[in-house]
């Protein structure tokens, strides 16, 4: 694959062809700019704010830091494709109801990393939701809303089953 | 530039060669910072990532664990490295976020080869082996001969570092990070101690405090001769104490925008203390 070659990504379960870009560009810069995903945030462009966590092959990580040509044989899903529904997930409605949402920039890569510990994890302790977002930088909220939606989440969740 | 993904090693070695200036990229956390930046501008990329043979845990020879280069953190912080390698896995577990563990590799540590990279101590302390592979030929190198200084090591344009031996050791082994915060922190100083009870000896490695990875076999040598280092003996506060600063002596730290000499010395020798008491507590 060379330079401004034609090649295409999985991401939330569709095949997006990439068109006129340059090979270089990050996953984050792709979505965003090439596949009109504006969902994914993009601040530090260095690993270090968690604004672009997706999720790929079912992991959570920084789309700044993938070459997104590297990517054509992974599955990627974004905050848009966090659920097919067209209302917002438990997560998310928690975070509204909760006031975990203030500017709101640091929310789709937090929404991606909770769903994805809660997938994992269906019952973590505190520490570990803590760990879970501690590559998610929110200069809003000091956490405290963040740490109440994700326990209101896993309420809702127990008191379904 | 052009950008090529590899499925099968040889693709990639064969790419390798044929490209004089080509770039290797597996996790994408150290080498996509460079690019994102402009730090870098590489013509040739050739990614890693879907090669599965670097990506597996084997323990083909006993008391040996051999790691592929392309294991991410999130997978060595669990069984069978917790078991067979803990140190290891407390230092993949320091490294970043859950974000970057799920893509950093060691092959991607041993590459960019800082002396911060929190592996390397882990290597150093355990005589970790690295193999390193080209389309034709294939050596295996001693960690303490792969590591030349700050960002080097000898390492040949075409060849791609496949796995890393780490052999089981029967004890106790520790390692322990300073950094300004929990997360997400380049370290100031580090240190990974490994107490072999069969052989009754300690070894011990420093982060960040020298351009490579400091051995400390003068502090070592002085415990082997002074102290019962089997199972079950006892260490007193004097002699950890003594043992920090003699292993703090070896360090060759600098002031940076980071830190201090004086406090990384300082940190090697509570570090190396408390590690050397935890692990005949
Ligand atoms: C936000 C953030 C936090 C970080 N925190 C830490 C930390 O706490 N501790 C720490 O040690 N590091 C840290 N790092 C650095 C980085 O995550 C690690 O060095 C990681 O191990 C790199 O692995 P990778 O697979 O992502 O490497 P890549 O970026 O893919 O590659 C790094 C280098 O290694 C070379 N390389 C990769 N694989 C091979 C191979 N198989 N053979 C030969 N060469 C190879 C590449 O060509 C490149 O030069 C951090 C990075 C970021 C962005
Ligand atoms: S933009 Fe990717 S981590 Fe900040
Ligand atoms: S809500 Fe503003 S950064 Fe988190």
């Amino acid at each position: 694959m060379s330079a401004n070659e034609f090649y295409s990504l999985h991401v939330n379960g569709k095949t997006m062809p990439v068109q006129d870009s340059w090979v270089g560009e990050s996953l984050l810069y792709v979505l965003r700019e090439r596949l009109g995903l504006p969902g994914t945030k993009g601040a530090c462009e260095q690993g270090e704010c968690g604004s672009c966590t997706v999720l790929m092959n079912g992991n959570a990580v920084c789309a700044c830091l993938v070459m997104a040509a590297t990517a054509v044989n992974s599955e990627i899903v974004t905050v848009e494709g966090i659920t097919s529904e067209s209302t917002l997930t438990d997560v998310q409605q928690s975070f509204v109801e909760e006031g975990a949402v203030q500017c709101g920039f640091c929310t789709p890569g937090l929404i991606v990393a909770v769903h994805h510990l809660l997938e994992k994890n269906p019952q973590p302790s505190e520490f570990e939701v803590k760990e879970a977002i501690s590559g998610n930088i929110c200069r809003c909220t000091g956490y405290g809303r963040v740490f109440a939606a994700v326990e209101a989440t896993i309420r809702s969740r127990n008191e379904v089953k | 530039m052009t950008v090529i993904v590899a499925k099968e090693l040889t693709t990639a070695l064969t790419a390798l060669r044929e490209h004089a200036d080509a770039r290797l990229i597996q996790g994408g956390t150290d080498l996509m910072v460079e690019i994102n930046f402009n730090h870098v501008k590489p013509t040739t990329m050739i990614s890693l990532r879907d090669i599965d043979s670097l990506r597996t845990i084997r323990r083909d020879q006993p008391g040996m664990l051999s790691i592929g280069s392309g294991v991410p953190y999130s997978i060595i912080e669990e069984e069978p490295v917790l078991s067979d390698i803990p140190a290891l896995s407390q230092a993949a577990r320091t490294v970043g976020s859950p974000q970057i563990r799920a893509a950093g590799s060691l092959g991607g540590n041993l590459g960019t080869c800082s002396p911060a990279g929190d592996t390397l101590p882990v290597m150093f302390a355990l005589d970790a082996m690295i193999h390193l592979n080209t389309l034709d030929s294939s050596r295996v190198v001693s960690i303490h001969d792969f590591m030349t200084g700050v960002k080097r090591s000898v390492r040949q344009h075409d060849e791609i570092i496949t796995s890393i031996d780490f052999p089981i050791v029967k004890g106790w082994q520790g390692y322990s990070k300073v950094g300004v915060r929990n997360a997400m922190v380049i370290s100031v100083a580090s240190t990974c101690l490994v107490a072999d009870h069969e052989n009754a000896t300690v070894r011990i490695a420093l982060g960040s405090v020298g351009p490579t990875i400091i051995r400390c076999r003068e502090a070592e040598a002085w415990l082997k001769a002074n102290h019962d280092l089997s199972a079950g003996a006892s260490i007193s506060l004097d002699i950890a104490g003594e043992f920090g600063k003699r292993a703090a002596a070896e360090s060759s730290p600098i002031d940076d925008h980071r830190s201090t000499a004086a406090y990384r010395r300082h940190a090697i020798s509570v570090l190396a203390s408390r590690l050397l008491r935890k692990a005949y507590q």
